[in-house]
């Protein structure tokens, strides 16, 4: 992983004491974000959310190179398989679940990072398979259409049997709860007050840290350079002998795994989902996230994801005052500026820095080679 | 048997209008490539533009006749409509045409959702009436209804069709698009102008979406800034379904699709027992898209291209 | 009887109306360099592409190294032995060099996803060998210098170079270079032939399709000539050249003195 930050894995000292800062500014933010309210650090939670699903993205798009629209649906299938495992929902409509389970439904911490890891890969399967043979805009388009399945089949599956509750969607869900520590209270530790939200917060953390983990060693593996091989070239990777369909799949099936994950948090979190959370924009804003940072370059994604994830509300907090202190009246309200920041995202970079705002290094041979070189296209 | 032409009824108007609408997204692929992410919010552009219009001549020419609002409504959208289009081909996709083919999908992308935002600003986030302006009593055809704005919506994209037909086929534009189609460089040694023929045929394509956007508005009577994504993405399957790049293909995907959706809706409840309902109507596009490209990925009507290792 | 590596026989494939290849076939023994020659159109990628498992042919056997295979998946022929390279070159253009070799390496080697997750201890050695035999083979071809560059930022013959490299990697059995030598100059051609001199000398059997007739006559000691989809000829450079099929079809004029592996 020499290539993350070029000066500092020259010099293991200079990034162990770097890495030493990073922590601990990480695990201070939500004291100094909690200073200006509480709705700072649902921000920062959220950040951690939207930075899993950016490198569960990234590992589709950015290293396999498939173009993938749909991606929220895993999202959308992690948290309502929590909601449905771990609220009164289910024991609630089918009288034979009451019984088996007369305690209700509560899913163990321990058991649902695998399960909605195991739940999304599946559906990651399931999505890939009939799109591996089509080209870059065609996966995008029907990978899209999947998505929007996904969606149409949690909003109405509550008839004949009521399953998902429908547009209503499914409240009362378990808060998350680690050695008898429930996350839904401030718990007092040592002294202490730490928020119910500043417990999520470092909880999400840690599985991001984990998540980010996971991807820079998967991305210098055998795998994942079979990846980066199908993504320039698939016809030669197929001639190296990669099995060009298992490795897709592997793809879809792994990057499932983290918007799995990071929805049953997602869940957990709000106590409550609908519908309404897994519509196409989300699935969009996950793509900006990853064009924006930069494709395929895992830092670069974490520093997109973050930035959309948070610029917009700083905005919502000077912009609004602003135009009322300017014209009297709000012309942008917030969410129409958020928006209409991911949507600029993505054409600006296109056009001007397609690589993204912080790219993977490139090594290109010595300018004086170059001279008397012809260069294949 | 009243149920059978009732849905054939509705097939034939929702196919009409997304045989308009898929015009614009394969002549768009078939010259350029690109899916034209962002062509059903220009039909957005276009109904609400007409419905702002009407909505301000209304008071004005209290006794102006309905179809003469609307008439003025749809001219008023064809130009706007076109406008945008070629503000987008010229500032995001013509930079971007020799970039790889993500590249100006991503931007397609973005322009979709700044039409949108921009749609948010001007006419607000809610769902706003269109009003009806023809005298929209059911008609009686043979055991199943039908309206005045219906049967326009068949008629006119019937006319509009023929029209294009002509004009891809028998006139000097018309081949120079077709030059263009095949071999944009060939095409301008024979002295075409490629870049003039493509905004030519984004003019073309948002001209249609224009219209169809305020046919889709008159017959829902309703408008808002997300309407262009479910006929945009319904459309572009019919594009598909005909063989993209192929016109008479975008115009039998679009009326065939509509006859699927109409039908399958119809007839979903009865077979499968009712569990599953008629609000699954929009899943028949998709799983008709995903068919198509995995059996069928040529279309109806379009050619296999062989790839060269 | 000489070790058999690659048998093929009865091979026909049509495109359409053009009957691309008529019962085309080829028989290399181990530690061959067997030429593929015949002017342009004569069906030598296509045949080559139909070996390798880029086209289906609609007809013909298969054999590698007495074991039959069929050329319907491309990574299954590459799993089986044959290592091919690009008339184009088909490189990765944005990985590295070494990258580019060390995915030569995949079908070889067995780490999986979670090994690579929990970083196993047979994970970390697996990778440690990759990188090792991946700088050897850069090395073997003399791009060992440009092991951290982007692939599509070296010159045209080191590109070429790489791409041998990384066929090399996969540890083939037979060594399949489509046009090898297109677009370099003399001096570069030299130093291909020197490269393939070595590799065959390491044991390792080549097929090669190429225009350059005088680098096949003095390199290759088997060739197949093809014209309109059939073969013409088979022997060695000197019967070959001296066929009177193989003259009126492609060689034309013949320069008489060209130098053979036989006369040289």
């Amino acid at each position: 992983m020499g290539l993350l930050l070029p000066r500092l894995s020259k010099d293991p000292r200079a990034a162990w004491i770097a890495a030493f800062f990073l922590a601990a500014t990480l695990m201070a933010l939500p004291w100094v974000a909690g200073q200006f309210g509480n709705a700072w650090i649902r921000v920062l939670a959220f950040a951690c959310l939207y930075v899993m699903l950016a490198l569960g993205l990234n590992i589709v798009v950015g290293f396999a190179g498939l173009l993938d629209l749909g991606y929220i649906a895993f999202y959308a299938v992690g948290a309502y398989m929590y909601a449905l495992l771990a609220s009164p929902h289910l024991t609630q409509q089918f009288a034979w679940i009451a019984q088996a389970f007369p305690d209700g439904l509560h899913l163990s911490i321990w058991l649902v990072v695998p399960f909605g890891a195991a739940i999304a890969a599946f559906f990651g399967i399931l999505l890939g398979a009939p799109v591996l043979k089509l080209r870059g805009d065609y996966l995008a388009i029907v990978t899209l259409g999947f998505g929007e399945i996904i969606r149409i089949f949690i909003n109405n599956l509550n008839a004949p049997l009521n399953v998902t509750n429908g547009p209503q969607g499914i409240t009362l869900i378990d808060p998350i709860t680690i050695a008898g520590v429930t996350f839904s209270k401030t718990i007092n530790f040592f002294g202490y007050e730490v928020s119910s939200l500043v417990l999520y917060y470092y909880l999400f953390l840690a599985l991001t840290i984990i998540t980010v983990v996971i991807c820079m060693r998967l991305q210098d593996s055998r795998l994942g350079r079979a990846w980066m091989a199908i993504r320039e070239d698939e016809i030669a990777a197929k001639a190296m002998g990669i099995n060009v369909r298992n490795v897709k799949l592997l793809a879809f099936a792994l990057g499932a795994t983290f918007g799995g994950v990071a929805g049953a948090m997602f869940a957990a979190f709000q106590g409550f989902v609908s519908p309404e959370s897994f519509v196409l924009n989300e699935s969009i804003i996950v793509l900006a996230m990853v064009v924006l940072g930069g494709i395929g370059h895992i830092p670069g994604v974490i520093v997109g994801a973050i930035l959309l994830a948070v610029l917009p509300e700083f905005l919502r907090y000077t912009v609004e005052p602003t135009q009322m202190f300017l014209f009297g009246t709000v012309i942008l309200p917030a969410e129409i500026l958020r928006m209409m920041l991911y949507g600029l995202a993505m054409v600006l970079i296109m056009l001007y820095r397609p690589k993204g705002l912080w790219p993977a290094p490139e090594h290109g041979v010595n300018p004086v080679v170059q001279r008397h070189s012809r260069l294949a296209a | 048997m009243e149920l059978l032409l009732q849905q054939i009824i509705n097939g034939l108007v929702l196919g009409s209008m997304y045989a308009l609408i898929a015009l614009g997204y394969t002549m768009v692929y078939g010259i350029l490539n690109l899916i034209n992410f962002a062509h059903g919010d220009v039909l957005m552009v276009g109904a609400l533009t007409a419905l702002s219009t009407i909505l301000f001549l209304q008071p004005v020419f209290v006794d102006a006749p309905g179809w003469l609002l609307l008439i003025v409504g749809v001219l008023a959208a064809i130009p706007v409509c076109i406008s945008v289009s070629l503000i987008i081909e010229r500032v995001a996709y013509r930079p971007l045409r020799n970039a790889p083919r993500l590249a100006p999908l991503i931007t397609a992308i973005g322009v979709s959702i700044l039409l949108q935002t921009f749609a948010m600003i001007v006419w607000g986030r809610n769902f706003l009436t269109f009003p009806t302006l023809l005298d929209d009593r059911p008609i009686e055809f043979f055991g199943a209804t039908i309206t005045i704005t219906r049967a326009l919506v068949i008629v006119t994209s019937a006319i509009i069709m023929i029209g294009l037909m002509v004009l891809v086929n028998r006139t000097k534009l018309g081949r120079a698009m077709r030059a263009t189609a095949e071999n944009p460089r060939v095409a301008g040694l024979m002295g075409v102008n490629p870049n003039y023929v493509i905004a030519l045929t984004f003019a073309i394509g948002a001209a249609l979406a224009a219209v169809a956007g305020v046919m889709w508005a008159a017959t829902y009577s309703t408008a808002h800034f997300f309407m262009g994504f479910t006929p945009g993405l319904k459309a572009f399957t019919a594009a598909v379904l005909g063989g993209i790049g192929n016109i008479p293909g975008a115009m039998l995907g679009g009326l065939l699709l509509g006859l699927i959706e109409a039908l399958g809706a119809g007839y979903i409840g009865d077979l499968t027992n009712g569990i599953l309902g008629s609000h699954y109507q929009d899943i028949f596009a998709f799983l008709v898209l995903v068919g198509v490209l995995i059996f069928r990925p040529q279309g109806l009507l379009g050619e296999r291209v062989a790839d060269r290792a | 009887m000489a070790d058999v590596v690659l048998k093929v026989a009865g091979v026909n494939k049509r495109f359409g109306g053009l009957q691309a290849l008529s019962d085309v076939g080829i028989d290399i023994e181990r530690g061959q360099i067997y030429g593929l020659i015949g002017p342009n159109g004569a069906g030598k990628t296509t045949f080559f592409n139909v070996v390798t498992g880029l086209y289906a042919p609609d007809s013909g056997t298969f054999e590698l190294a007495g074991k039959p295979y069929s050329p319907s998946e491309v990574h299954k022929v590459a799993a089986a032995g044959i290592a091919r390279t690009f008339q184009n070159i088909r490189l990765f253009p944005d990985m590295t060099a070494m990258e580019n070799v060390m995915v030569g390496r995949h079908v070889r080697t067995k780490a999986t996803a979670l090994g690579a997750i929990l970083r196993t201890r047979a994970t970390l050695a697996e990778e440690r060998a990759i990188r090792q035999r991946s700088f050897e083979l850069l090395e073997y071809v003399g791009v060992a210098k440009y092991a951290d560059y982007q692939a599509r930022t070296l010159a045209y013959g080191d590109q070429r170079r790489l791409e041998i490299a990384r066929a090399l990697a996969t540890d083939p059995k037979l060594l399949a270079l489509d046009e090898p030598a297109a677009g370099m100059n003399a001096t570069e051609k030299v130093a291909l032939r020197a490269l393939l001199e070595a590799i065959s000398r390491d044991g390792v059997t080549i097929l090669l399709i190429e225009h350059d007739v005088k680098l096949v006559l003095g390199l290759c000691d088997q060739v197949t000539v093809l014209d309109y989809g059939k073969t013409i000829a088979v022997g060695t450079p000197g019967d070959v050249q001296r066929s009177p099929a193989v003259i009126e079809a492609y060689l034309g004029a013949a320069h008489t003195n060209v130098a053979t592996k036989e006369s040289a």
